[in-house]
């Protein structure tokens, strides 16, 4: 067989890329809108909810999954209600509220013993040892999740963009709002045993703000970020086939180097972007001094 | 279903910190088609008012009660378009002026991601009046601030508002600007929208609009600006002993 179809031949393997590359394209379609909230912490926070959920779970003898969704929807709940109140602002309260529930799974961890190897998969991740199960859910979340944000796309744009405003016109951007942390907690769960705890913030946030980086339209960053989030877990998912490394590490470095590229050509793009004066439509180097100004460069 | 007749505010009091009131004991009558600028200093609640006049903030005490002619329900509520003070938008968020505008029409009405045909036509006859045909895809950030603040105007139109209620729509724009918005704004007046601002720009007002209302946490005096900008009503508003009105 052909080297490079090598690793098709392999049943786990193709559950592993397809798995990959669902959750790159949910998170990265997730991500979009988690940093035009102002929320990027929101993914590395709630994992870490989830986690201690999962271990409170398991020690309780319940499916992790049921855990993992209590307290991650709990710690949705209460960085709301928190980050509503604008005392505090929503990054210290996802800070405050998760890391307590993760060190709360920890500590249980450490009072009963009872550390296992699925609580170490769940930490970094292990898309190789989904099952049969993982995947339907996995593939559930993904439909029900890209349901919610095309069917609710407009009122979350808006809520995002000018709350007040969203709410004159008649939008309940408290529900949406939580609504949109529970998908989220949602896609976060199950994207933990895949990705890791440790690792998921770079999925969810790396490909929308190099989309950003790409676009100043909405659409356009969303489709970007899920192309972006789907081509770097797959990239990463193959070459750890190769490489022979874990690929939940390798996921993250082909998310980060995506960045890089999009970082590079964004700046490129501006500093040679084809603008006109002295009617005559041109491009070649020069500095932005603000939003409507340019010097050229001396030549 | 009726039609908008006035808006009638009686009691309202509202704060933000237990016991601190930042509005008390208003009491005010807004006819239709009435063009109120409302003048004061800053942290005199101008915004708190407007904010409760759309329905942001629930009054302390007191009632806001829009009236309509022949409602035959008690709990008649007009379109009210709403314009914010533009220094509060984040202009890196990635929307074109078209996806600005649309949202003033983004409820109850559609769950499809993107604008149909008739709302963008709508779009391109009130970028239109407001003088800014052809710029349906510039990202908001690419704009001037009159223009920026023609846009915020735009997506409270589209709505086809009743009542128009807008945040200091003049704060830091040039001269040129300003008229331009008040040109609109009278225009919008005329076709029988009623308006309300806040504003910071007395000269301004005084030439261009027909009824003011002094506001310092009440309401210290209203009528036309000949009878109201007076040095013993601008005293009690700005509490500055040596202003004079050129």
């Amino acid at each position: 067989m052909i080297e490079f179809l090598l690793p098709f031949q392999y049943d786990f393997f193709i559950k592993g890329i397809l798995v990959s590359v669902l959750l790159g394209g949910i998170c990265g379609l997730a991500g979009v809108y988690i940093i035009l909230r102002g929320l990027s912490y929101v993914g590395h926070g709630l994992s870490h909810a989830a986690f201690g959920g999962a271990i409170v779970g398991n020690i309780a003898g319940m499916n992790y999954y049921v855990g993992a969704i209590i307290w991650s929807y709990l710690a949705s709940f209460v960085i709301y209600e928190i980050s509503k109140r604008n005392k505090i602002k929503p990054d210290a309260a996802i800070g405050l509220v998760t890391t307590a529930i993760f060190a709360f799974g920890v500590l249980l961890v450490s009072m009963t013993n009872r550390y296992t190897r699925n609580f170490e998969s769940l930490l970094f991740g292990n898309i190789l040892a989904i099952t049969e199960q993982d995947l339907y859910i996995i593939v559930s979340v993904t439909i029900l999740s890209g349901a919610f944000f095309f069917l609710l796309h407009k009122r979350l744009v808006f809520s995002f963009f000018d709350n007040e405003s969203a709410k004159i016109s008649g939008i309940k951007t408290s529900y949406i709002e939580l609504l949109f942390s529970f998908v989220l907690a949602t896609i976060i769960i199950v994207s933990m045993s895949s990705i890791g705890v440790t690792l998921l913030a770079s999925v969810i946030v790396g490909p929308a703000i190099s989309a950003r980086m790409l676009s100043n339209n909405f659409s356009n960053v969303v489709f970007l970020s899920i192309v972006i989030g789907c081509v770097a877990s797959f990239s990463g998912m193959y070459a750890s086939f190769f490489l022979d490394s874990s690929s939940g590490p390798t996921i993250v470095m082909f998310i980060t180097l995506a960045f890089g590229i999009t970082a590079i050509y964004a700046l490129i793009k501006k500093i040679f972007h084809t603008h006109s004066h002295g009617g005559i439509s041109h491009s070649h180097p020069h500095i932005h001094t603000d939003e409507h100004r340019h010097e050229h460069t001396p030549r | 279903m009726g039609s908008f007749e006035y808006l009638k505010i009686t009691g309202l009091s509202y704060g933000f910190a237990y016991h601190t009131f930042v509005i008390e004991g208003v009491n005010l009558t807004i006819p239709k088609g009435r063009f109120v600028s409302i003048v004061g200093p800053s942290g005199s609640g101008k915004t708190t008012l407007l904010k409760l006049l759309c329905g942001i903030y629930e009054p302390w005490s007191g009632d806001i009660e829009y009236i309509c002619n022949d409602c035959d329900s008690i709990f008649y509520y007009p379109s009210v378009g709403y314009v914010p003070q533009i220094e509060t938008i984040d202009w890196n968020f990635p929307v074109s002026v078209q996806e600005v505008i649309a949202m003033g029409s983004w409820n109850y009405k559609s769950y499809l991601p993107w604008i149909d045909k008739k709302l963008k036509n709508q779009i391109k006859d009130v970028l239109k009046m407001l003088g800014l045909s052809g710029y349906e895809k510039r990202h908001i950030r690419a704009l001037s601030g009159g223009e920026q603040q023609r846009v915020f105007l735009g997506r409270a139109l589209i709505r086809n508002p009743d009542v128009l209620i807008l945040d200091e729509p003049t704060t830091g724009l040039d001269y040129v600007s300003r008229e331009k918005i008040f040109d609109i704004l009278k225009t919008l007046n005329n076709s029988g929208i009623t308006i309300i601002l806040s504003t910071h720009d007395i000269t301004h007002i005084a030439n261009r609009s027909p009824w003011v209302i002094c506001f310092n946490k009440y309401v210290i005096a209203e009528g036309s600006p000949q009878h109201v900008l007076k040095e013993d009503n601008l005293l009690k508003t700005y509490g500055l002993a040596d202003y004079r009105i050129k």
